[in-house]
């Protein structure tokens, strides 16, 4: 835009395009958590209790981080809201439940709440979930491709598929909440500083930062990671390229269910199994993959983190229930200021 | 004809009236047909309440004014997703906000003993229609705060959105117990015309019509509210068919096909999706309002996203979105669908019982499956429901355009 064009802009357009400028739009978040701690502070609560929370959010960010790459790289790829993402995540926490009753109760490795058959209901529940997105793309999202339905049909078919996927799990495993140990205590211990965290915690981040490490080097190091990259900045280009979309569709499936899989496990040992539990993660996940621009899974981990810390962080002061809602407002700042997201181009998103 | 028998079929009479009038063929004179309609729907309405024995009149009449609450909320989704193409899976949140409101506006506050119990923010004790009123302007500003940001982003953002905004809602309705008692119902939500059906009566009825309504039974409101609730579907279908036949309607269905060419053609889309968007709330409030004086007492649990807004997104699809018939005909054959398949998992019971003992406490989740299962195949093999959009261009051409294949 040339300064001809700039000085004819309404001032009310100026200080938009101001504010929605990457740099602007960073500095916004930051005040968000600034605004968030001040509050916190005024009310009273210890910086160590923040601090704490800071480190819980991150570790939530890592287990949102699981879903949000899945969910961001398949609303690139597919161009697919994919409602049913959060119900992939309850699936994969209820699989590996339905895994560890199969083995035998170990005794709880280290400073953990888990034994091993914990670790092995993990590695087995991820590629179930992974075929489960890639079953629900083979009975309906490509038969909806074939017939060259228009997205919002796609979208509804999402939102249809993650009723079903949380009626199975209605139907499998009851209503009621669920633990995957009950009754083993699970103490916090002091990090540094006062910081308390439990050593389950600190376990789920460490696997999340493996997992997206994983992630990078897929994406980065392999021929089909290429591919999946430029299919979800651009559909149509990559088509024409030569790449074979579909593979990458059915790879991206795999992929990002594991990946929620993964994340669905994570917070069911973190917090408790509930059928409800996915649904109410959709939200913080689809903002973190606005927030950190649509198909750009190092936007969604950058979102997630994010998202994460402010949820956590505004529980100091605010019923914890309403953690959603706050990753909602998120969301709407991201929509009323940059659509397109921290890494979007302009005019794109 | 006994007494009971009488009354009861005049006030069934209306909805049926109405199927009555709408079956006879349209070149008829204007009042034939309105005779024609009334003295049909009386004679139906007549057999029925004679044949029928009166516990399962009574099922019908609770179905039906179920099915018509139903209607009207899938009449406000018609509006936004079926003429202008908005997808909005948070309609949740207009039917709970339509609901609580006017809850607050007709009940009074309690007092004594009562006010232990319930908390609420206000309780201003005014009549129905000021509450239905109420319900419909609190939808419509909430759809206005929702849509300003989103409607101009692409589709999908909206629907993201109206998922927020559902869950917003639900945690303020379920956690803020000074607001409208919090996780507790919210009970004594008046039911209009109640006097009715009261030994007492209205006073501002004269004698005589009053004596028409003595051989009912308080038992028997439920056929007065069935006219009231057949009322608000029909007013709200003849203003929709009258309004979508209108130039307005014709330009949210020229943003639902080329947004790009109506924008040309000097149309201010944004304005126009979010004339679309607040309309459909108000709708949806209103039917919110309907359900709070119909259930009289309501919580947060009564508008889970899968009854308040999937179950709708199903009646729209299958009925066929774009039409105000499809949108009426799917609510109520969706809602006897899932009441139906509420019996047929009953008598599953025991086969379920021995599949595992769990089981038979989860079949209300095998009718969740059913459903979802219905939606999928509905996208899948007929995207444009049992009806179909009708194509027009406008009531003054007269003719219907030729359907497109």
């Amino acid at each position: 835009m040339n300064g001809a064009a700039a000085t004819r802009m309404r001032p009310g357009e100026r200080v938009k395009r101001v504010l929605g400028s990457r740099q602007a739009f960073v500095v916004l978040l930051g005040l968000v958590l600034v605004v968030l701690w001040l509050v916190a502070v005024y009310q009273g609560i210890p910086a160590q209790r923040l601090l704490s929370l800071m480190v819980r959010g991150v570790m939530l960010g890592g287990i949102l981080a699981l879903g949000a790459i899945g969910l961001s790289l398949i609303f690139g790829v597919l161009r697919i809201p994919n409602f049913a993402h959060g119900d992939m995540m309850t699936t994969g926490a209820y699989l590996a439940l339905l895994v560890m009753a199969l083995l035998p109760l170990g005794a709880p490795l280290g400073p953990f709440s888990f034994g091993y058959e914990f670790l092995i209901a993990l590695v087995v529940a991820m590629p179930l979930v992974g075929l489960l997105g890639y079953g629900l793309d083979r009975l309906v999202f490509r038969r909806l491709r074939a017939k060259r339905s228009p997205p919002v049909i796609m979208a509804m078919a999402a939102l249809g598929s993650a009723f079903l996927v949380r009626s199975l799990v209605y139907v499998f495993w009851g209503a009621d909440f669920v633990f995957y140990y009950t009754g083993r205590p699970r103490p916090a211990f002091e990090l540094f500083a006062g910081i308390r965290v439990r050593p389950d915690q600190l376990f789920i981040l460490g696997l999340a930062l493996v997992m997206i490490v994983l992630v990078y080097l897929l994406l980065e190091r392999t021929k089909m990671g290429k591919a999946m990259r430029a299919t979800a900045d651009n559909p149509e280009l990559a088509r024409v390229t030569g790449i074979d979309t579909e593979s990458v569709i059915r790879w991206t499936w795999l992929i990002g269910g594991a990946l929620a899989g993964a994340g669905g496990v994570m917070y069911g040992l973190d917090a408790q199994l509930r059928p409800e539990m996915g649904w109410w993660l959709l939200l913080p996940l689809f903002a973190a993959v606005i927030l950190g621009t649509i198909g750009n899974a190092y936007g969604a981990l950058v979102g997630a983190l994010l998202i994460g810390i402010v949820w956590q962080v505004s529980t100091a002061f605010l019923n914890p229930a309403y953690g959603p809602g706050v990753a909602f407002m998120v969301l709407i700042l991201v929509l009323l200021f940059r659509p397109q997201g921290i890494f979007g181009k302009p005019g794109g998103g | 004809m006994s007494d009971v028998a009488l009354i009861k079929s005049l006030l069934v009479t209306l909805p049926l009236a109405f199927l009555t009038w709408r079956a006879l063929p349209a070149g008829w004179p204007v009042l034939a047909r309105l005779a024609g309609g009334l003295v049909g729907g009386w004679l139906i309405a007549a057999a029925v309440t004679l044949l029928v024995p009166s516990g399962l009149m009574a099922y019908l009449v609770s179905f039906a004014i179920v099915g018509s609450i139903y209607a009207v909320i899938a009449l406000g989704l018609n509006v936004q997703w079926g003429y202008t193409g908005l997808f909005n899976i948070g309609i949740a949140a207009f039917f709970s906000v339509g609901a609580f409101t006017t809850a607050l506006v007709t009940t009074t506050l309690p007092t004594g003993v009562m006010a232990g119990f319930t908390q609420q923010a206000f309780g201003l004790g005014a009549p129905f229609l000021v509450g239905v009123l109420a319900a419909g302007v609190t939808a419509g500003l909430l759809a206005l705060l929702v849509g300003g940001p989103t409607l101009r982003l692409r589709e999908d953002y909206l629907a993201i959105a109206t998922i927020g905004i559902a869950e917003v809602v639900r945690l303020i309705f379920q956690n803020e117990r000074w607001l409208a008692n919090g996780p507790q119902p919210l009970r004594g939500i008046p039911q209009p015309l109640n006097c009715l059906v009261r030994d007492a009566g209205c006073e501002w009825l004269p004698a005589p019509v009053m004596a028409l309504f003595a051989p009912l039974a308080p038992r028997d409101y439920t056929f007065v509210y069935l006219v009231i609730a057949a009322l608000f579907v029909i007013l709200t279908f003849l203003v929709l068919e009258r309004a979508i036949r209108s130039p307005w309607g014709r330009v949210l269905r020229a943003v639902r096909e080329e947004e790009d060419a109506a924008a040309m053609s000097g149309k201010d889309v944004a304005r126009i999706k979010l004339q679309a968007f607040t309309v459909g709330a108000v709708i949806m409030g209103i039917g919110g309002a309907l359900y709070a004086h119909y259930m009289v007492s309501i919580d947060y649990s009564h508008f889970d996203p899968l009854y308040a807004t999937f179950l709708i997104w199903v009646m729209l699809m299958l009925g066929g979105s774009g039409n105000n018939r499809g949108a009426i005909l799917g609510a109520f054959v969706i809602w006897g669908v899932w009441t139906g398949t509420a019996f047929f998992v009953d008598m599953l019971r025991p086969a379920l019982a021995a599949i595992s003992p769990d089981l038979p406490a989860r079949g209300p989740y095998l009718r969740l499956m059913f459903i979802a299962i219905v939606l999928l195949l509905i996208l899948l093999f007929r995207p444009k429901g049992i009806i179909g959009e009708e194509k027009f261009v406008s009531h003054l051409s007269g003719g219907r355009e030729q359907p497109q294949p």
